[in-house]
C-alpha cells in the first residue's frame, strides 16, 4: 500500500529530479481501479524522501473487476487484501508514476542517472504468502541490498493462529535508481505470487526489458520467471466453486516428496492394472473414477478393449480427462470405443452393467469408510463385472515418506488408508458376499516389513 | 345398451373399419374429440404434403402408430381412422393395443360398394379406379367373421348408411377395475387359503358383525356399523381346511356389497378345474376339491359364476390405491389384457428354479415407482412390510404364519395368528426369526438410484407445486453429494437459503428493519416474530432418544446416536471425539427436559445455529478476514505516521489526504473488531453454544404448522435444561401496523448491532405463511452496520461505496430462498409420512443442487 524509497545522497533533493516529481507537490496518478498519490515526507538537502501511496478502490475490483476481475478469488472479494498491499497494482503504479525514472532518463540532470546513491526502502506490507522472509531474502540480497524483515502475528486476540503472510520489509543498498525500481517493478508480485491482470506475451517482453543486466545472473532467476508469468486465472467460478464452503478452499497441503514419489508409482500402478485387465481377457471395460483419464488414455492404445467407458463424480474432471484423450478429435472409429459421464460409486447406476472388467484405481480411500459398503453393493452385487480391479494406498508403507507425520495420510482427502491386512480382510468380505474370488498384491517396490507402496486386489467372479 | 348407443371401454383403442368412402371420418368426427382421432390421411399429408400420395403410406403409418402409441401410453382412449380392411393392418393395432394393456375395439363401417363409389367421384382427389373399391369390399367381407379371434374384444358391426347415422351416441364404459370412487375406509384382507376360523376372527377384530345362519344359500349377513369394506387379495382357497366356508363368506360378503375380491392363481385354478378343464389337482387344489364335494350344484354353480366374474384387480380412491393378487406394475394400473390379468395373478418370474423346485419370483416391488399404493399378497412373507408403496400382506396364515388386514387409510395392520400349521411350505418361511435387522424398505433404501438424482429433475412439493433443479446444477449437487455428504439416510432436511431485506436507502445503512417490516406490510402479513441472527454456521441436527430408534425409524445401524451437519449436508465436526460429546450433550438435554415425552417422539430435527464462528470457519477467518486486517492495521498505521510528518510541510491536498485514510484506519479497526466478536478458541464441546431456532419435525408431525412462537416455546425449555451449551433466541413479535411495535423493533435492532450483534431475522408469525402473490418469504435477514463490514469489506460505509453498493438485486435470491424451503418442507413431510429414501433424497438432493444456482453470494 505504501512504499517510500529515501537517500541521503548529497543533495538528497536530486531524487525529485531523477523521479521527474516535484518535492514539494502531491501528485495523483490515475490506475485502473484506483489512484496512486506521490508525495514527499521530507525533501531536505541530507535526507530526502518520496512516499507512493495506494488509494485502490474495493468496491470498483468486484463491480467493474475490468475483463476478468471478478473471476479470480481474491479479486472477487469485498473482504480482500489487495487494497492494503504492495502487490501487481504497486508494480503499475511505479512504472505509470516513474516511468521515466524507470528507463533511466532524466530530462534536466541526465548525469544523475547513472550515479550510485545510498536508498533506503521502506514497503507496507508485502504478502510473501509462499516463501516468506527466507524468500524476500533469497529475492534481494543477491542483489546487493540489506535486507530487514518484520513479521506479523494474524491476530494478537488469536496468538494460536499464528503468523500472518504480511511483512513490512526494509532494503538498503548503494545503487542506481533505475536498478532499484526495476528491482521493485519485478520482485514485489513475485513475492505475492499473484497478479491483478492478466498475464499475456506482452508480460514476458516486460520482463525481459525490466530485468535487464540483473536477472540473467539472479540465482533465483528460474523461479522469479515462473512466478512473474503466473497465470492466475484459476478456474471459471463455475456452479461447483460456490458450494465449496470457507474451510475446503482449494490448498495444495500435500509435501514435494509425497508428491513426485506419488508420481512415479501412479505410473506403475496403471501400468499393473493394464496388465490385469488385459490378461483377464476382457474387451469391455468401465474405469469408475477415471480422474483425469491417464488409464483411459492407456486402455484405448490396446486393440483388445473394444468398448471403454470412464466415470468420474467430477464433471471438471471429466473435462480435463476428454482433453487427454483428445476425445474430440478422436478418429470416428476410436471415438466410438470409448464415452465418459459423470457417476457417482455411491449410487446404483445400471450404465455399470455388463462390462468385462471394471478397474477402481485409489478410488476407495476417497470414500468414508460407512459409504464403502454401499460401493461394494454398486460394482458387486450389481453391476457384477467379471473382473475388478481395486488398488488403494498401503498405509504401513507410510512411515517410509519422512515428510509424513505419523499418522497423517497421503492426501487431504483420504478418509482411510489401510494396512495390507485391512485391504485384505475387506476384500475377503467383498468376495464371501459376492461370490467373487480374490488375489492381492503389492505395487510399487516392495520393502520388507511394510510391502509396497499401494496395494491391488483382482476380483473374479466365480 | 339403447338402439342409437354404442358401448365402447373408456380406455380403448377403436379401429375403424371400412372402404373407401364409407364415412369413416364423418363417423369419427361426429363421435369423437377431434383429438382423439388419428386419421391415415392426415398422416399422409403431415409427412408429404398430400393425404393420397400412397408412396408416402410406409411413413403415414410409422407416424400414425407413433402418435398413437404416445397417446396409448397417456391413457388416452384412440381412433384409428383407416381402412383397416386387411389382418396385417389391423394386427399392428390389437399388438399396440396389447403394447399398452388398452383394449381393442372394431367398428365395422359396411356400406354398399355403390354407394362409396358415387361418394368418392364427388371428390376430385380420389380417382383410384372401381377395381379399387371392390377388393377393398371383398377384404371386408372377408374381416368381419376374423376380428373376434384377431383378439378385438368389443365388435360392433353397422350394416348399412341407416344403421350408421342412427347411433346418436358411443358410450363410454368404465373399465371393471376403476373403483376410483371408493374412497375407502377399507380392510385389505391377505391370502386366507381356506383358513375359515382365521378369516372369522379377523372380520371380528376389524369391526365386522357376520351373522351365521342367514338366509340364501351362502347362510352369511356381513355389515360393519362404520361402513367399512373389506378388499380380498385372492387366494380364498385350497391347502386349508374350509375352503367352502371361506367362499361362502366371501361370496355373501360380494354380494351384499361390503366386500370386494380380487382373483388369485389359486382361485382361477379352482375355476378351470369346475370348468372341466384339464387341471393338475395338486398344490393344496385336492383339498379344496374334497371339501367341495358335499356341496350342492347350486353352490358350484353359484361359486362358478363369481369366480368368473372376478376383476384382475382394482382401482380405488382416485387412483391412490392399486390391489391385486401378486401386486402391479405402474404401467399395467388400471389396464385390461391378458398381460395384465396375468401379472395380477401369477406376479413376474426370473424364469430360474430354486433350490426347492419352485419358481424364483421377480420382484418387481423394488423398481416400483408409481404413485399408486399396491397391497397384494401371493407371496407369503413373515411381516407385512411396506417397500416403495408396496405391501404384500400374505403372512402365510396356512403355513402357520397369520391372516393380515391392512386398514385404509389408517394403514393399520392387524393380524389374527394362525391355530395351526394347515400346510408345511415347499420354501421354509422363517416366521421365528426376530426382526432384529433393518426393515426391507431401510434395506432397500441402502442403495439410492443414480436415476433418481441426475439429469434435469421436476419436485412436486406440497407448499410451491413443482421445483425444477436444473441438469447442471444436479451435475454439481452429486459430486459434492456423494464426495462429502453424510449417509443420506440421515440427511432428511437441507435448510433454505435467507434473503437479505430490500436494500435501504438510509444514510449510512445498506441493511434496515424498515425495509423488512414493508415487505411483510406489503404482502399483507400483519404479525411478525423478530429473532436475534446469530453469528455462527449453520447446523441441522437430526438426533435420537436411543440407537434403537435411529435403527427402526431411519434405518441407520451403529453410527451413533445422532449427527449434526452443514446446509451442505456434510459432518459439522471433522473432530470425531467433538462430535460425540457434542451430540451426547445434545441428547442430554433433551431427555432432562422431557423432550421425548412431551413430542411423544424419539428422533427429532432441529434448525440450529451453533457458534463460534470459528469452529467451522477457521481456514476462512485466518486466510481472509484475519489476513484483511492484519496486512490493512500494519499498512495504514504506516501510511498514517507518514501522512502526519508530511502535513508538517503543509503541502496543498495532504491534509485532505490524512484524513482519507485516517478514517479508512477506523473502518479497518471497525471491521476487525466485527469478525473478532465471533469468534473464540475451542478445546472441548463445553466451548460450543448452541442456538437452535426450529423444531422442524418429530414422529408422525412437521412442525411447520406451528408458529414461531410455538417453536421459541419449545425450544425455550431445552435450553433451561443445559443453559451452559444451548442459547435461548432473543425475540419479540411485532405488529408491523403498529408504528409503536415497528420503532422499538428498530431500536432493539440497533442496540443488538451496535453492540456486535449480527443482526435480526423477521419472519412471518406463522411458519408457512400466504400473501398476495402466494408463498411468502419464511425469513428475512436484516444484518448489522458493523456486521456487514465482514461481507462488504471494511471500508463499505464510506459513502461513495455504499452508493454503489446499493446497486443489488433480490429477486433472484428471493426466489431461490421460496423454492428452497418449499423443497425442505417437502423432504421432511415424505420422511414423516415414511415414504421410500429416494423421496425423501430427492427433496434434499434439490435443495443442494439449487445451492450451486449463480446468486450474489453476500445477499
Amino acid at each position: 500500500m505504501l512504499l517510500t524509497i529515501t537517500t541521503t545522497h548529497s543533495p538528497a533533493t536530486d531524487l525529485g529530479f531523477l523521479l521527474h516529481k516535484h518535492p514539494d507537490k502531491l501528485q495523483s496518478i490515475e490506475l485502473s481501479h484506483g489512484h496512486a498519490h506521490v508525495f514527499y515526507p521530507q525533501a531536505q538537502e541530507d535526507r530526502c524522501t518520496a512516499a507512493i501511496l495506494l488509494d485502490i478502490d474495493a468496491i470498483g475490483l468486484v463491480r467493474n473487476g475490468g475483463d476478468r476481475g471478478s473471476e479470480s478469488f481474491s479479486l472477487g472479494q469485498y473482504v480482500n487484501d489487495r487494497p492494503y498491499v504492495a502487490s501487481s497494482f504497486m508494480s503499475v503504479a511505479l512504472s505509470k508514476a516513474f516511468s521515466t525514472a524507470m528507463n533511466g532518463k532524466c530530462a534536466n540532470r541526465p548525469e544523475l542517472v547513472d550515479v550510485l546513491m545510498p536508498f533506503e526502502v521502506n514497503i507496507s506490507v508485502v504478502s510473501a504468502p509462499k516463501g516468506g522472509e527466507l524468500l524476500i531474502r533469497k529475492l534481494f540480497e543477491p542483489l546487493g541490498y540489506a535486507v530487514t524483515v518484520q513479521g506479523h502475528t494474524l491476530d494478537a486476540q488469536f496468538s494460536e493462529w499464528g503468523q500472518s503472510k504480511y511483512f513490512t520489509v526494509q532494503l538498503k543498498a548503494t545503487t542506481k535508481l533505475k536498478d532499484l525500481l526495476s528491482h521493485l517493478y519485478v520482485l514485489i508480485p513475485v513475492l505475492d505470487n499473484e497478479k491483478h491482470y492478466w498475464v499475456s506475451q506482452h508480460e514476458v517482453e516486460k520482463l525481459l526489458e525490466k530485468g535487464q543486466g540483473w536477472l540473467g545472473d539472479h540465482p533465483e532467476k528460474e523461479q522469479i520467471t515462473k512466478r512473474y508469468l503466473r497465470n492466475i486465472a484459476g478456474l471459471t467460478r463455475n456452479a461447483l466453486s460456490r458450494l465449496v464452503e470457507g474451510d475446503d478452499a482449494p490448498t495444495n497441503e500435500e509435501n514435494d516428496e509425497v508428491d513426485v514419489e506419488k508420481e512415479k508409482l501412479h505410473t506403475k500402478r496403471l501400468k499393473a492394472v493394464l496388465g490385469e485387465l488385459m490378461a483377464s481377457g476382457a474387451k469391455t471395460v468401465i474405469d469408475l473414477g477415471c480422474g483425469e483419464g491417464k488409464l483411459l488414455k492407456m486402455l484405448l492404445k490396446e486393440k483388445q478393449f473394444v468398448r471403454i467407458v470412464g466415470t468420474d463424480v467430477s464433471h471438471r474432471t471429466l473435462e480435463k480427462a476428454m482433453q487427454r484423450i483428445n476425445f474430440y478429435d478422436l478418429a470416428p472409429m476410436q471415438k466410438e470405443r470409448i464415452s465418459l459421464m459423470q457417476g457417482a460409486l455411491t449410487y446404483r447406476d445400471r450404465r455399470f452393467d455388463g462390462f468385462d472388467a471394471a478397474a477402481v484405481v485409489e478410488v476407495i480411500e476417497h470414500l468414508d469408510l460407512n459409504r464403502l459398503k454401499t460401493f461394494e453393493r454398486v460394482v458387486f452385487e450389481f453391476a457384477r463385472p467379471k473382473t475388478v480391479v481395486v488398488t488403494t494406498p498401503n498405509r504401513e508403507y507410510n512411515a517410509l515418506f519422512e515428510t509424513l507425520k505419523a499418522g497423517d495420510m497421503r492426501h487431504t482427502d483420504h478418509r482411510f488408508e489401510w494396512t495390507r491386512h485391512e485391504f485384505e480382510a475387506w476384500a475377503n468380505g467383498v468376495c464371501d458376499r459376492n461370490r467373487y474370488e480374490v488375489q492381492t498384491k503389492p505395487l510399487g517396490d516392495v520393502v520388507e516389513g511394510v510391502g509396497g507402496p499401494s496395494q491391488m486386489a483382482v476380483f473374479k467372479l466365480i | 345398451m339403447k338402439n342409437n348407443e354404442l358401448n365402447i371401454p373408456e380406455l380403448s383403442l377403436v379401429a375403424l373399419i371400412g372402404i373407401s368412402g364409407s364415412g369413416k371420418s364423418t363417423f369419427a368426427r361426429k363421435h369423437f374429440k377431434d383429438t382423439e382421432v388419428v386419421s391415415s390421411d392426415r398422416c399422409r399429408a403431415m409427412v408429404s404434403d398430400d393425404e393420397n400420395n400412397q408412396a408416402a403410406t410406409g411413413d403415414a403409418f410409422d407416424l400414425l402408430h407413433f402418435i398413437a402409441s404416445k397417446r396409448l401410453k397417456s391413457g388416452l382412449l384412440t381412433v384409428i381412422d383407416a381402412t383397416n380392411v386387411q389382418s396385417e393392418s389391423r394386427a399392428s393395432l390389437t399388438e399396440l393395443a396389447r403394447q399398452f394393456h388398452c383394449i381393442p375395439v372394431a367398428i365395422v363401417l359396411d356400406v354398399p360398394e355403390r354407394i362409396c363409389e358415387d361418394r368418392n367421384k364427388k371428390r376430385s382427389d380420389r380417382d383410384f379406379g372401381s377395381h379399387v373399391i371392390s377388393q377393398q369390399r371383398a377384404q371386408l367381407k372377408r374381416s368381419i367373421r376374423k376380428l373376434k379371434d384377431e383378439g378385438f374384444r368389443h365388435i360392433h358391426v353397422l350394416r348399412s348408411v341407416e344403421e350408421i347415422e342412427s347411433i346418436e351416441k358411443i358410450e363410454r364404459e368404465k373399465l371393471y377395475n376403476d373403483k376410483k370412487e371408493v374412497t375407502g375406509p377399507l380392510d385389505i384382507i391377505g391370502d386366507v387359503h381356506g383358513c375359515f376360523i382365521e378369516l372369522f376372527e379377523l372380520l371380528g377384530t376389524l369391526g365386522y358383525v357376520v351373522r351365521t345362519e342367514a338366509e340364501g344359500n351362502l347362510r352369511f349377513e356381513v355389515t360393519h356399523p362404520k361402513g367399512r369394506r373389506a378388499v380380498f387379495v385372492g387366494d380364498l382357497v385350497d391347502r386349508g381346511p374350509d375352503s367352502p366356508g371361506v367362499l361362502k363368506l366371501v361370496m355373501s360378503m360380494v354380494k351384499s356389497g361390503v366386500a370386494f375380491c380380487v382373483p388369485g392363481n389359486h382361485d382361477a385354478k379352482l375355476l378351470r378345474y369346475l370348468n372341466g378343464k384339464n387341471v393338475l389337482v395338486n398344490h393344496g387344489l385336492e383339498k379344496t376339491v374334497e371339501q367341495l364335494s358335499g356341496e350342492s350344484e347350486q353352490f358350484k354353480n353359484e361359486l362358478k359364476d363369481f369366480l368368473h366374474g372376478l376383476v384382475s384387480h382394482y382401482v380405488f380412491d382416485n387412483g391412490k390405491l392399486v390391489v391385486a393378487h401378486a401386486g402391479l406394475r405402474e404401467e399395467m394400473q388400471g389396464r385390461g389384457s391378458g398381460a395384465v390379468r396375468s401379472f395380477c395373478m401369477y406376479g413376474e418370474t426370473t424364469g430360474e428354479i430354486d433350490e426347492f423346485g419352485l419358481p424364483v419370483r421377480y420382484n418387481w416391488a423394488l423398481e416400483y415407482r408409481g404413485k399408486a399404493k399396491v397391497v397384494y399378497g401371493h407371496t407369503p412373507v413373515p411381516e407385512a412390510q411396506w417397500l416403495n408403496r408396496t405391501i404384500d400382506i400374505d403372512t402365510g396364515c396356512v403355513f402357520g404364519g397369520k391372516l393380515t388386514a391392512l386398514r385404509y387409510p389408517e394403514e393399520e395392520l392387524v393380524s389374527v395368528k394362525a391355530k395351526a400349521v394347515y400346510q408345511i411350505p415347499a420354501r421354509p418361511i422363517d416366521f421365528e426369526t426376530q426382526q432384529n435387522g433393518l426393515t426391507h424398505q431401510h434395506e432397500h433404501d441402502d442403495l439410492l438410484d443414480i436415476d433418481d438424482v441426475t439429469g434435469k429433475r421436476i419436485v412436486t412439493t406440497r407448499l410451491r407445486n413443482s421445483v425444477t433443479i436444473k441438469e447442471e446444477n444436479s451435475i454439481a449437487a452429486l459430486e459434492v453429494m456423494s464426495r462429502f455428504a453424510l449417509n443420506p439416510k440421515w440427511l432428511v432436511y437441507l435448510p433454505p437459503t435467507m434473503s437479505p431485506s430490500e436494500t435501504s436507502k438510509a444514510e449510512g445503512y445498506l441493511e434496515h428493519p424498515a425495509e423488512a417490516f414493508n415487505y411483510f406490510r406489503s404482502q399483507g402479513i400483519e404479525k411478525v416474530v423478530c429473532e436475534e441472527k446469530h453469528m455462527g454456521s449453520r447446523a441441522v441436527i437430526v438426533i435420537g432418544k436411543d440407537e434403537e430408534t435411529i435403527r427402526t425409524r431411519f434405518g441407520i445401524d451403529g453410527e451413533g446416536l445422532g449427527v449434526c451437519y452443514t446446509r451442505t449436508g456434510r459432518n459439522f465436526f471433522n473432530d470425531t471425539a467433538l462430535k460425540k460429546q457434542f451430540i451426547a450433550s445434545v441428547h442430554e438435554a433433551l431427555t432432562q427436559s422431557g423432550f421425548w415425552e412431551t413430542l411423544n417422539t424419539g428422533w427429532v430435527c432441529m434448525d440450529a445455529e451453533l457458534m463460534p464462528w470459528s469452529v467451522k470457519a477457521q481456514a476462512l477467518l485466518k486466510d481472509q478476514y484475519a489476513s484483511v486486517g492484519t496486512a490493512a492495521k500494519i499498512a495504514l498505521d504506516d501510511v498514517v505516521s507518514v501522512l502526519d510528518e508530511t502535513a508538517k510541510r503543509n503541502i496543498e491536498g495532504m491534509a485532505h489526504l490524512l484524513q482519507r485514510f485516517s478514517a479508512k484506519q477506523e473502518m479497518v479497526a471497525d471491521y476487525t473488531k466485527a469478525y473478532q466478536h465471533y469468534c473464540w478458541p475451542v478445546t472441548s464441546a463445553d466451548d460450543l453454544t448452541l442456538a437452535p431456532f426450529h423444531i422442524l419435525a418429530t414422529e408422525g408431525s412437521v412442525h411447520v404448522d406451528k408458529n414461531h412462537v410455538w417453536h421459541m416455546d419449545t425450544i425455550k425449555s431445552i435450553c433451561d435444561a443445559d443453559p451452559g451449551l444451548f442459547l435461548m433466541t432473543n425475540h419479540r413479535i411485532v405488529d408491523v401496523n403498529n408504528e409503536v411495535e415497528v420503532n422499538d423493533a428498530v431500536a432493539w435492532w440497533t442496540a443488538l448491532t451496535e453492540q456486535g450483534g449480527e443482526g435480526m431475522v423477521i419472519k412471518p408469525y406463522d411458519f408457512v405463511a400466504a400473501g398476495k402473490k402466494g408463498l411468502v418469504q419464511p425469513a428475512v435477514k436484516c444484518r448489522g452496520r458493523e456486521y456487514l463490514r465482514i461481507i462488504y469489506g471494511p471500508e463499505y460505509t464510506a459513502s461513495e461505496n455504499l452508493d454503489r453498493l446499493r446497486n443489488r438485486s433480490l429477486s433472484g435470491k428471493r426466489s431461490l430462498a421460496l423454492r428452497e424451503f418449499a423443497l425442505g418442507v417437502e423432504g421432511l413431510e415424505r420422511f414423516v409420512m415414511k415414504e421410500p429414501l429416494r423421496r425423501v433424497h430427492e427433496c434434499v438432493f434439490g435443495v443442494l443442487a439449487l445451492e450451486s444456482e449463480e446468486v450474489d453470494p453476500r445477499l
